[in-house]
This record gives structure tokens, sequence and C-alpha cells, in this order.
């Protein structure tokens, strides 16, 4: 077990998809942790005489139609980007694995419902399930993460689903079950552990769509709400001012692309380290 | 091949029924009152009354869920009750505006995408290949959107070559309104064509690994007889389904773009009827869009069987 968890990092740092996704990765869910305890200016804090301001050396990247510091705005804002993409996944995840596992172990009938009930929940977008969920509840952070998180669903089942179907014909599925053991168990103690680094894999995908997913539904208004700092939201504001000040729409446009950028290289990196197929 | 088809279409057709359910629970069976929720809590009884009677919200759920889908069929989606017109007409009128967008991006991106992955399969590895794909890695995570606001920076505001928003409608002349398409169908093609050209490029590959490349190289076939002869024909299968998965997306793009540039098409009704709580339109535009999505994806299934023979005889 060391020994493979030893020869695994080894090979992740030398991938350099990998490298290069962790340092984005790391540095972005840094900004977010300093964001706590720390950002350059007060982002609750008004400047009127000192609005639209292009970068500087007092703010790194300029001010907003407010005069607030979007450096510190967009340090703010990606804790909400985290947080939904996370919260989402888990959501996915969380309902989406039992599902495959349970279609893959039980065959037949209960499979063919499981995989029908996935092809209808990909024709829900998060876009469109957002649309409904804001139509009769009213706009917030908690739809956004509903909306994504329902869609992240089929995309684990299927892939939970697809692998566990791959092991369960194996020699070490097949003895387990020869001394006893039940579905149940040999789904979590055999299945479940193989399927966990394509699982890690998707989680990735899925976090960094699921960034780009918050963005946009904040973006048109199906997401978090001012005054809570959103990367999406902030774009929104900056279109009205796109002749005046073209920071305001660079910066948190770039911070989107860098993060998803960064989580995108993690995966592809982790999939060639942790996916035997890719060896 | 026929039982094939109808059996996939005999599928297709059960999750559009599911998928009916969903949105009339969501938005009729989950507020409790639509009419309430419609009118705001300020509005008399009275008028509730009278929109829970022009609703039909008497009448029994099963039986309101069946004449909603009765009119479904027939094309009839309910009156709007902030427009007071027929839902349809409002749909088919926004329509003429989503539809060419959501097509002009699809084609643009697939003329880019296909060119573009054959050309980095052929020459794996090289600096050319790298180039690209480091290209497309970052076009997959760019937000159209913000793309969007980009192209209107540049081409709009600083060139000032093309329109920044708004549509003159198809009346003011077919060039006009194509014109006012070009920067939104860009901004969602781009982000699209590198997703599929990374799509495209690794399906080439896989193809051109397989026994059969290296026996018709063997024959003596030129490198372009096989990538265009055997490889691509059998690449096309995991195209085709990404192409068919990312239509959803691309639909999702199309109404989020229509924001930015202010065209009068689908996403804005939808966003405008949402802040004026008109339900009704709400659920005909996202039935109409999620049934667009279960057909294109059940046309991307039988066109596998026209692709690949093989699909024809298995079940």
């Amino acid at each position: 077990m060391n020994i493979a968890w030893q020869t695994s990092v080894g090979k992740a740092l030398s991938n350099r998809s990998f490298f290069i996704g962790l340092i984005i990765t790391g540095a972005i869910a840094l900004a977010a942790l300093v964001s706590f305890v720390w950002t350059p200016y007060p982002v609750g804090a008004f400047d009127i005489a000192g609005k639209l301001k292009p970068p500087s050396a007092t703010h790194w990247l300029g001010t907003d139609h407010f005069g607030r510091d979007i450096l510190s705005m967009i340090m703010i804002g990606s804790r909400n980007s985290i947080a939904v993409a996370f919260i989402s996944v888990a959501i996915g995840a969380g309902i989406g694995v039992p599902l495959g596992l349970w279609g893959a172990a039980s065959g037949s009938f209960v499979d063919e419902v499981l995989v029908r009930f996935n092809d209808l929940v990909f024709a829900f977008p998060a876009l469109l399930s957002a649309v409904m969920i804001t139509a009769v509840f009213g706009p917030g952070t908690i739809n956004a993460i509903v909306a994504i998180g329902i869609f992240n669903i089929p995309v684990f089942a299927r892939v939970a689903r697809a692998a566990a179907l791959s092991l369960w014909p194996r020699e070490f599925v097949i003895a387990a079950s020869a001394v006893g053991k039940s579905t149940a168990r040999i789904t979590l103690d055999h299945i479940l552990p193989n399927v966990a680094p394509l699982l890690i894999v998707q989680g990735t995908i899925q976090f960094s769509l699921g960034i780009l997913a918050e963005a946009g539904l904040s973006y048109v208004g199906l997401g978090s709400q001012p005054p809570m700092p959103s990367w999406g939201r902030m774009l929104f504001e900056a279109q009205t001012m796109i002749s005046i000040a073209p920071h305001m729409a660079l910066f948190p446009g770039l911070a989107i692309v860098i993060t998803v950028l960064g989580l995108n290289l993690l995966g592809d990196g982790l999939r060639d380290v942790l996916d035997p197929k890719f060896e | 091949m026929l039982s094939y088809f109808a059996k996939r279409t005999m599928i297709g057709i059960l999750t559009l029924l599911a998928a009916s359910i969903i949105v009339f629970a969501v938005l009729e069976v989950v507020p409790g009152d639509p009419a309430r929720l419609m009118l705001g809590m300020n509005a008399t009884d009275d008028a509730v009354r009278a929109l829970q009677e022009q609703m039909g919200l008497n009448q029994p759920l099963l039986l309101r869920y069946l004449s909603w889908l009765g009119g479904l069929l027939g094309g009839d989606l309910g009156r709007s009750y902030t427009y007071s017109v027929p839902v349809f007409d409002l749909i088919t009128e926004r329509v003429a505006v989503s539809l060419p967008l959501a097509l002009a991006s699809l084609a643009m991106s697939t003329l880019i995408a296909i060119p573009v992955g054959m050309f980095t399969a052929s020459n794996r590895g090289k600096l050319s290949d790298t180039a690209t794909m480091g290209i497309a890695q970052i076009g997959v995570a760019i937000p159209s959107f913000w793309f969007a606001l980009l192209l209107v920076y540049v081409f709009a505001v600083t060139l000032r070559l093309l329109p920044a928003g708004g549509f003159p409608g198809w009346n003011a002349g077919l060039g006009a309104g194509l014109k006012s398409l070009i920067l939104p169908s860009i901004a969602l093609a781009l982000p699209q064509a590198a997703i599929l050209a990374r799509i495209t490029r690794s399906a080439l590959l896989d193809v051109l690994g397989e026994d059969y490349i290296r026996t018709a190289r063997a024959k003596g076939l030129s490198k372009r007889q096989i990538l265009y002869r055997h490889a691509l024909r059998n690449a096309l299968i995991p195209v085709l389904t990404i192409l068919g998965l990312q239509f959803a997306f691309l639909l999702a793009g199309t109404i989020i773009i229509e924001n930015v540039f202010y065209l009068p098409g689908l996403g804005r009704l939808v966003f405008q009827a949402i802040t004026q709580r008109d339900l009704i339109v709400v659920e005909g535009v996202v039935m109409l869009l999620v049934a667009t999505v279960i057909i294109v994806n059940l046309l991307v299934d039988l066109s596998y069987a026209i692709v690949d023979p093989r699909l024809r005889s298995q079940q």
C-alpha cells in the first residue's frame, strides 16, 4: 500500500499536467483561504471618487463602478465558486455513485431503470433546472448548487456503473463471492476502491464544469445574489461598462479561465497517473 | 436494424413523457398554488380565483396534466399571463432568433473542430500538435459569455465592425439579421470547437492504433487515404456522441449568450418570464428545450446505426 502510494505520488509529480494543474489549483485555493482573513481592501467599501480606475500600484486589478477593489472581489468571489462547485460535486457523487454501483451489482431490471433515469436527468442541463427552480423559489446560491448537483448525478452514476460492470466478472470478485461475501460487502470492499481513481478524475472534471456553470448562472442572475461577490455577477456588472472600463470584464473572466484550466490539467494528470488504461 | 430503431424510438418517447411529468410537477405542483405565486402575495382573492379558473387549477391534478400534455401535442402551450398571447406564438417568434444562432454555432464549431482534430492527430507529438492542443486546452476553460464580452470589446467597441448587440429582426433583411448573429455565434462556437477538437483527436488516435490501420498501411495506402477512408469514419461515433451531449450545453449557452447581446430569443423570453413570474411561459420554454435535447440525442443514437453497420444487427 505504502509503496504503491509512493510510486503514485512520484509518478504524479513527474507528470507535467498534474504538476502545473496542482500549482494553479493550489494557488486559487490559497487565495480563497487567505480571503477569509485578509483582502487588499474590504469589499464592502465603496469609493465613488476612485471608481472605474484601471490597474495601478494601489489597486492591482483596478476598481469597479462603485470603486471597489477588483482583486479583493475576485478573492472573495473564489470562495463562492469553489463552494458551489464542491457541494454540487458532493451531491452528484453522493447520489450518483451509489446508484451506479447498485445498477452494476444488481443487473437487469434495476440497471435498465437506472440507465433510463440517467438519460432523463441528462436532458436537464443545469441552466434549465436552475430556470425552473428560480421560477418557483426565487434566485439564490442554493438554486445553483441544487441545479448543478442534479446535473452531476447521472455523470457519476455512469462512470461508477461502467467501471463496476467491468470489475464484476474479474477473478478477485468471483473469489470474494465464492467465500460467501454479500453483494453489498463486495461492492464496498472490492468494487468501490477500484472504481475510486476514476471517480476522483471525474470529480475534478465536474468541479471545473461546476465553476463554469456557477459563473454562467450568476451571470444571468440565477445564482448568487449581490452583495455577495461572485465571478459571474462581476462579469454581468462589467458588461454595461465594457467601453469605459474593459478591465472590469477582463480580470474576473481570467480568474474563471485560470481556475478551470488548472482543474482540467489536474484532472488530465490524475487520469494519466490513476487510470491503468493510460499506462 | 428496424428493431433497433423501434426500440430506441420507444425509449425516446418514454423519456419525453417522464420529462414532461418532471416539468409539470416542478412548475405546477411544487409551488402549491401557481396562481398565487404568479400574482404575488398582495393579489386579491378574486384575482387569484380568476387566474385559477383560467389556468384550470380547480381540476384534479391528473386531469390537468393530461390536458396540458394534450395541449403540448397539439401545439397549445397555454396563454402567457403577462403578454396575454398564446405561449406557442411567443416561442415561435423567439425561436426565429435562437435556432439560427444555435445552428450557426454548431456548424461553425464542427467545421473548425474536425479538421483541427484530424490535423493534430496526424501530426501527433509534433510542435504543431502540442501548440494546437495547448490552445484547445485553454479554449475548453473559457466561458462563452466572457469570450462574448471580449469580442464585443474588440469588434464592436474598438473596431466598430459589428453591432455590440440587439437584433433588427429578419424583416430588416437577411444581411442585417445575420450580421447581428456573427459575434454571438463565434462566442458560442469557439469554446465548443475546443472541446470537440480534443475529442476528435483522441478518437482518431484510438482508431489509428488499430490493426486494420496497419493492414491498410501495409497495403500501401497513403496517409491521407487511411485518414479519410478508414480512420475518420470509425472515429465519428465518439465524436457524434459528444456532439449530441454537447447539444444540451449549446442550448444553455445560447440562452446565456442572448443576454450578452440583447438578442430577443428564447433566453430573453425565459428570463423575463422568471422576473414576471409567468410560470406558463417558463413551462413552455423549458419543455421545448428539454424535448429538443432528448430528440437530438435520439437522432444521434439512430444515426449510429447509419454510421456503424455493426450496430444494426445488434439489439
